[in-house]
């Protein structure tokens, strides 16, 4: 299925990248991180959480929504 | 309860002392309200390894952070007895010494007011995703963290 991938904050600027379309052929979300570690190694030791459609998951979730977010820690305010 | 829709918090660049002013005396003829209680951030001119900040650029998860602010919004509304509540971020870049949160909490008694705020400020800074990224004088930058 084609994801719609989106970054934050740090995670954009590491990828200089805000919002990508990704073709995903797995399953879960740790699969999806898999791939994207594949693509940007700089990720693998960031912090960050992963939303999908808006809502934050944990990695054993199925990817079952069109919309990943990648957040790194939060800081408004 | 449910009939409050999502509102866009986010205001583009630094929120004025007149548009807090104007919020303010907008409330005059809501009568019922007996004690107001306003949060403002303000962005700080930190000093790291000897560089100072001199703003704070904002970006935002937008669909998802009004999404969290609605759910802060409702469950203040469950939890204390507020008349209302209002809510102002942020986007694009803040000055030091400019405001950049403004948080509006009114109710018929201010024990409520004291509670709501602390409540709601801290579960913006704990729940919704927005980002400050740092700019220094030498227009380096870092990426701010929440303490």
């Amino acid at each position: 299925m084609k994801l719609n991938i989106k970054y934050f904050g740090l995670l954009a600027e590491v990828t200089q990248c805000a919002a990508e379309v990704i073709d995903f052929s797995g399953s879960s979300v740790s699969e999806l991180l898999e791939l994207l570690f594949e693509k940007y190694p700089i990720l693998e030791n960031k912090d960050f959480q992963v939303a999908q459609n808006q809502k934050i998951v944990s990695i054993d979730t199925l990817v079952s929504e069109h919309e990943i977010a990648l957040l790194p820690p939060f800081s408004g305010g | 309860m449910k009939d409050r829709k999502p509102k866009n918090v986010f205001k583009e660049g630094a929120i004025s002392s007149e548009f807090i002013g104007q919020s303010i005396a907008k409330h005059q003829s809501k009568t019922s309200i007996g004690a107001h209680n306003i949060f403002l951030g303000q962005v700080r001119a930190d000093v790291i390894d000897g560089k100072t900040v001199s703003a704070i650029e904002y970006t935002a998860y937008e669909e998802m952070a009004n999404a969290k602010f609605h759910e802060i919004r409702e469950s203040a509304f469950e939890k204390f007895n507020l008349t209302c509540m209002h809510i102002y971020h942020s986007l694009g870049t803040v000055k030091i010494g400019e405001i950049c949160l403004f948080v509006f909490v009114s109710s018929p008694s201010r024990k409520d007011v004291f509670k709501a705020l602390e409540f709601i400020v801290e579960a913006i800074k704990a729940d919704v995703p927005v980002y400050g990224k740092e700019i220094f004088e030498d227009a380096s930058h870092q990426w701010k963290v929440n303490s």
